[in-house]
C-alpha cells in the first residue's frame, strides 16, 4: 500500500527544510524526501554562510523581497532553533577613489529594497574597523543587519524542528517522476518507491527545472550552475574580525574575504558558468582567483595558514521578475502554477536564498492559505529546538560540570576542534540522526581543523560502528559508495603461484 | 587513581619524547611525575610504527616501534610514574595550570612546578599542497592509513598512489604491498627524497614500486571515492610541463608531504614558536620562553630517528625537574596570609618566610565592618600569636596596616599560615 500524505516536500536543503518546518505548524502529514544520505548535502553545504543585508538584489524583484523580510526573521529564528547566527553586520569596501561612486549606489538600491541601518564609512574609519585592511581603502558601505551563522547548523535545526513536529523524512529518496490524475498531481515516484501526496513543494535547488519540467511546467526555465571555490583558514593563525565584500561586478558579489561563526576565515567565491550540476571539483585557475581576488582586500593573508578548500555550486535561474517595470531575468521563482494543480514550485534559489529560507517558507504558506487550502494551527506545535552542548566553546566551570553529568562528554576525539564523544553520540541519535562521518562533522565541526580529521576519522568511524552495529567496513564519507575500508588485514586470496 | 591538585612535573603525551622526560625527570628527583595521554595506549605514533629500524642507538638493537616504545613504557612503571590515559589537555596557562578532560576522570584542574610538552607532530594534508579537484573520500595522509592498517586492522583501498616521499608514505608503501594491496607509484615533486634512503631502498625499491621524481599531482578525479588521479611532471619551479599529464586509475591516495610540529597547546601557555621549525624556541635544556614549560621531540622540530627524540626527552625530563625541585623549595618557604575575623583582604596574600630576615614586612588590609571602639588588631599562626596591636577604631574606608619586624621571624617561622582577626578589646 502506498503511504499518503498531504505535503511532500522534494529536497532537504535549507529551503526544503525551512518549508517543511513551516508546514509542521500545521495539521497534516508531511514527507521530506532527499536523495542524499543528509540534509543540506547540495548548495546549502558549500556557500559563504552570510545571511545578507539585501542591498544587492534588483529593486522590485521577489529576490529583494524575499531577502529583506528574511533577514529581519532570523533573530527570532535562532532564538527558536538555537543554531549559530552573529549579527555582525557587512562591508562592501571600495578600493581606491574609483570604486566610491560604487557605494551611493549599493545604498540607493538598499533602500529602495527597504534596507534598514545602511552607512557609508570613509576610509580612515573602515581601516578603524578593520586592522588587516588593505590600506588603500576610500569607504565603504556599513550594512548593519548582515550576519553570518552557520549554515549546516541552521539546516539541520530546520529539520530537527520540522522532524520533532511530526514531518518524517526519507534520504537515499531521489524523484524521478510525478504521478499525475488529469492536471493534478496526487504523489510522486521515486527510487524507493510511490508516495501520495495532495501537494508537492519543488525544493530541489539545482535540479528544480528538471522537478518542473517532469510537472510540465515552465518548459523554458533552466538552471545554470555557478561554481564558486573557497579558501578555509587555520582559526589560529588569521584573524580577520569582519564580514567583506568587494564592489560588486556583472559576474556577482565578488570574492570576499570574511570571518565565520566558528572563528575560521574564509575567501571566495569566484562564479564560474559551468553546466555539470555535480561539479563541485576546485581548479587550480579557479584557486589562483580567489587567492588573487582575496588579496584586494586583505594583503596581509598567507596562504600557508590555507587548511581546506572547498567548491560549491549556486543554483542560478532565469525566471523572470513578474513586477511591471522590472527587466530581471534571474529572479526567485515561488509560485503554485495554473496549469498543474497541487504543485507549488521553486526555483532559482541562488543567494542570498540562505538569508531568504525563513520568507521563503512563510511565502510557501501564504501561496497554500490563497489557493484554498484549510492550514489549521496544531495546538501543541513546539517551536523550540533544544541546542547542544559544544564542549569547545564552554567555560572551564561548565566543562566540569557537564562531565559530572554525563562522562561521554570528558572524552575528546577531535583533538583540533575539541569534539567530545558526547557530543557525537547525541547527534548521532538526534531527530535526524547523523549517519556518515561528514554529516558528524557539518554538526559538531569535527575533523574541519588543522588536521583535517586525520586523527579523528578512524575513532569517528569505530564509534559509527558501534552505535549503528554494523561493520567498520559499512561506515561512509556522505552515502552512496564512499566508504572507508575494504575488507581486513589479512583477508586476502592468495593467488596461486605461476 | 587519585588526581593530586600539585604535581612536580607533568609531562604532556607519552611518546618517545614524553616517556623519556618523565623517566629522567623522576631519576632526576622529581617526586611526582605525571604523563598525560590522549590515547588509549601509551606510546604514541610508535604503536602504530611497526616495521624495525628503532633503537639502533639507544640499544644497538633493531626494533620495531611498539617494542621500543615498550622498554620506555617498563621503565617508567618501575618507576612509580602516574599516567593518565584517554585523557586531553584543554588548556595550559604560563603558570603552568593544566586543564584536563577525560571521561573516565572528568575534568580536572592540575598545578605543575615543571611541564614537558611532548605532544609530537602532525601530518600535512591535502589542503597545505594544493591538490585540486573533488573531495571524494580515499584521500589519506600516511599516518592515518597506517593506524586503520596497523592498529584497526582495517585495509583503506586496494590500489594506491602515494603523494610524496616521506618515510611514512614510503613505509606504508611496503606494508600495504605486504597485505596484498597494490601501489602503482609514488610521486614527488622535488627532485630528491623528502625521507631516508634506506627506506627508499628497502620499502620501494625491493618490491619494485616506481618513484617519479619531479611529479606532482594536478588533479583528483571521482566524487564519491577516488577513482584516478592525473599526474603531471613539473619544472624546477615546480610549475606543470604540459603534455606530460597521465592518468593513474587508484582507489586511495595517501599523502606523504611533511609533518608539523604540534602547538596549540603551547601556544595556549604564550610560548614563542619559531616560524621555521614550528616549533618552541628553546634553550640547550629544552626550556621554551616560559620558565619552567620545557618541550621534547617532534614537538620542537621535526627528527628523522626516535634515539634522537628520546635523547631530547632524557635532558628536558633532566632539566624539568631540576626546575621542579628549585620552584617546590621556593614554594615551601611561602605560607599563605588569610583575612580572618572582620578582614576583607591583605595584600599581600603570601609572604616569604625568608625574606622577614631582610627587613620589615608591611601587611595591609581592609576591614568588612567598622568597629567604633577600641579594638585589636592580630596576626597569629595555627598555635602561636605573632604579633597584636590597638587601635582606637576601624572603618572600611580606611586601610588598616600591620608590621612584621625581623625578630618576629621564629615565630612565624613555626606557622603554616598567617591568619588576621580585627576585634573589639571588649569581646578579647
Amino acid at each position: 500500500m502506498q503511504e499518503k500524505y498531504d505535503f511532500i516536500v522534494i529536497g532537504a536543503g535549507v529551503v526544503g527544510c525551512m518549508i517543511a518546518r513551516w508546514l509542521s505548524r500545521y495539521e497534516g502529514r508531511v514527507l521530506v524526501i532527499e536523495k542524499q544520505a543528509d540534509v543540506g548535502m547540495g548548495t546549502t553545504a558549500a556557500n559563504t554562510s552570510i545571511v545578507h543585508a539585501g542591498y544587492d538584489p534588483v529593486p522590485g524583484s521577489l529576490k529583494a523581497r524575499m531577502n529583506v523580510k528574511g533577514n529581519a526573521m532570523w533573530d527570532q529564528l535562532k532564538a527558536e532553533l538555537n543554531f549559530a547566527f552573529v549579527r555582525s553586520g557587512d562591508y562592501v569596501v571600495a578600493i581606491g577613489e574609483e570604486e566610491l561612486p560604487a557605494l551611493d549606489t549599493l545604498m540607493v538600491q538598499g533602500r529602495k529594497n527597504g534596507v534598514p541601518g545602511m552607512m557609508i564609512i570613509n576610509g580612515a574609519e573602515m581601516r578603524a574597523r578593520e586592522k588587516n585592511i588593505n590600506p588603500n581603502v576610500s569607504g565603504a558601505l556599513w550594512a548593519s543587519t548582515g550576519g553570518i551563522c552557520d549554515c549546516f547548523q541552521v539546516n539541520v535545526a530546520a529539520g530537527e524542528s520540522a522532524a520533532m513536529n511530526g514531518v518524517e523524512f526519507r534520504f537515499n529518496t531521489a524523484f524521478e517522476d510525478f504521478i499525475m490524475e488529469g492536471d493534478r498531481i496526487i504523489g510522486i515516484k521515486t527510487n524507493q518507491g510511490d508516495f501520495l501526496s495532495r501537494w508537492v513543494v519543488n525544493a530541489a535547488g539545482l535540479y528544480s527545472d528538471v522537478v518542473m519540467h517532469k510537472a510540465g511546467v515552465r518548459p523554458e526555465f533552466k538552471i545554470q550552475p555557478r561554481k564558486g571555490e573557497y579558501f578555509v583558514f587555520d582559526r589560529a593563525d588569521i584573524q580577520i574580525d569582519n564580514v567583506l565584500f568587494p564592489v560588486p561586478s556583472d559576474a556577482g558579489k565578488g570574492i570576499m574575504v570574511t570571518n565565520t561563526v566558528h572563528g575560521n576565515t574564509i575567501i571566495g567565491p569566484n562564479a564560474q558558468i559551468i553546466d555539470d550540476k555535480e561539479d563541485t571539483s576546485t581548479t587550480i585557475p579557479g584557486m589562483d582567483e580567489i587567492w588573487e581576488g582575496s588579496q584586494k582586500l586583505i594583503p596581509s593573508l598567507d596562504r600557508r595558514h590555507v587548511i581546506a578548500t572547498f567548491a560549491g555550486l549556486r543554483a542560478m535561474g532565469n525566471g523572470p521578475c513578474k513586477t511591471p517595470g522590472v527587466n530581471y531575468n534571474k529572479d526567485y521563482i515561488i509560485e503554485i502554477p495554473e496549469n498543474v494543480r497541487g504543485f507549488v514550485n521553486l526555483g532559482g534559489i541562488e543567494s542570498p536564498g540562505l538569508a531568504s529560507s525563513p520568507a521563503i517558507a512563510e511565502e510557501v504558506i501564504d501561496l497554500l492559505k490563497d489557493a484554498g487550502e484549510d492550514l489549521r494551527e496544531k495546538k501543541d506545535w513546539e517551536p523550540i529546538r533544544p541546542a547542544r552542548p559544544r564542549y569547545r566553546d564552554m567555560s572551564h566551570k561548565d566543562r566540569q560540570l557537564l562531565v559530572e553529568m554525563d562522562p561521554q562528554f570528558g572524552r575528546v576525539i577531535c583533538r583540533c576542534e575539541n569534539v567530545t564523544e558526547g557530543e557525537i553520540l547525541a547527534e548521532i541519535h538526534a531527530p535526524i540522526p547523523a549517519l556518515t562521518y561528514d554529516a558528524i562533522k557539518r554538526r559538531t565541526w569535527l575533523g574541519t581543523g588543522r588536521c583535517q580529521g586525520g586523527f579523528d576519522m578512524p575513532r569517528v568511524v569505530a564509534i559509527l560502528s558501534r552505535e549503528l552495529g554494523v561493520s567498520p567496513m559499512e561506515i561512509t564519507k556522505r552515502g552512496h559508495s564512499s566508504e572507508y575500508l575494504v575488507r581486513k588485514t589479512k583477508d586476502l586470496e592468495i593467488a596461486d603461484d605461476n | 587513581m587519585i588526581i593530586k591538585k600539585q604535581y612536580d612535573v607533568v609531562v604532556i603525551g607519552a611518546g618517545p619524547g614524553g616517556l623519556a622526560a618523565a623517566i629522567e625527570a623522576k631519576k632526576g628527583g622529581a617526586d611526582d611525575v605525571l604523563v598525560i595521554e590522549r590515547d588509549v595506549e601509551l606510546g604514541g605514533i610508535l604503536l602504530q610504527c611497526i616495521h624495525n629500524g628503532f633503537g639502533l642507538q639507544t640499544f644497538k638493537e633493531d626494533l620495531p616501534g611498539p617494542e621500543y616504545a615498550q622498554r620506555y613504557i617498563n621503565e617508567a612503571k618501575s618507576l612509580g610514574i602516574s599516567f593518565l590515559m584517554d585523557t586531553m589537555v584543554m588548556d595550559v596557562t604560563s603558570q603552568r595550570k593544566l586543564y584536563l578532560s577525560s571521561r573516565d576522570f572528568g575534568y580536572v584542574e592540575v598545578d605543575a612546578h615543571a611541564i614537558v610538552l611532548a605532544m609530537g607532530c602532525r601530518e600535512r594534508t591535502r589542503a597545505q599542497v594544493r591538490l585540486p579537484g573533488y573531495r571524494p573520500n580515499g584521500v589519506f595522509t600516511a599516518g592515518t592509513a597506517q593506524r586503520w592498517v596497523n592498529v584497526e586492522g582495517y585495509m583503506p583501498g586496494e590500489k594506491f598512489v602515494i603523494l610524496g616521499s616521506g618515510d611514512i608514505g614510503m613505509i606504508m608503501a611496503r606494508r600495504l604491498t605486504f597485505e596484498g594491496a597494490h601501489v602503482e607509484r609514488v610521486l614527488e615533486i622535488q627532485s630528491y627524497l623528502s625521507g631516508l634512503s634506506r627506506n627508499y631502498v628497502q620499502c620501494l625499491e625491493d618490491w619494485g614500486i616506481p618513484l617519479q621524481l619531479n611529479h606532482t599531482i594536478k588533479k583528483i578525479i571521482g566524487k564519491n571515492r577516488v577513482e584516478a588521479i592525473e599526474s603531471v611532471a613539473v619544472d624546477e619551479k615546480w610549475n606543470f610541463i604540459p603534455g606530460t599529464e597521465e592518468i593513474i586509475p587508484c582507489d586511495t591516495l595517501l599523502l606523504s608531504v611533511g609533518l608539523i610540529p604540534e602547538n596549540e597547546l603551547s601556544k595556549k601557555a604564550g610560548v614563542a614558536l619559531d616560524p621555521v621549525t614550528g616549533g618552541p624556541f628553546v634553550d640547550e635544556h629544552f626550556q621554551t620562553n616560559v620558565p619552567g614549560i620545557f618541550a621534547a621531540g617532534n614537538v620542537v622540530h621535526v627528527y628523522d630517528l626516535v634515539d634522537w627524540v628520546s635523547l631530547a626527552g632524557v635532558e628536558a625530563g633532566r632539566s624539568a625537574a631540576e626546575f621542579a625541585l628549585a620552584e617546590k623549595e621556593r614554594s615551601a618557604r611561602y605560607i599563605p596570609l588569610v583575612p580572618g575575623k572582620n578582614v576583607r583582604y591583605i595584600v599581600p596574600h603570601k609572604l616569604d618566610k625568608k625574606a622577614l630576615e631582610k627587613g620589615d614586612i608591611s601587611l595591609q588590609m581592609r576591614v568588612t565592618k567598622p568597629i567604633e571602639e577600641d579594638v585589636w588588631l592580630e596576626v597569629h599562626g595555627e598555635k602561636n600569636s605573632i604579633v597584636r596591636r590597638s587601635e582606637r577604631y576601624v572603618r572600611p574606608g580606611e586601610m588598616v596596616t600591620i608590621v612584621l619586624k625581623p625578630r618576629m621571624a621564629a615565630e612565624v617561622e613555626k606557622a603554616g599560615r598567617l591568619t588576621v582577626d580585627i576585634y573589639p578589646k571588649s569581646e578579647a
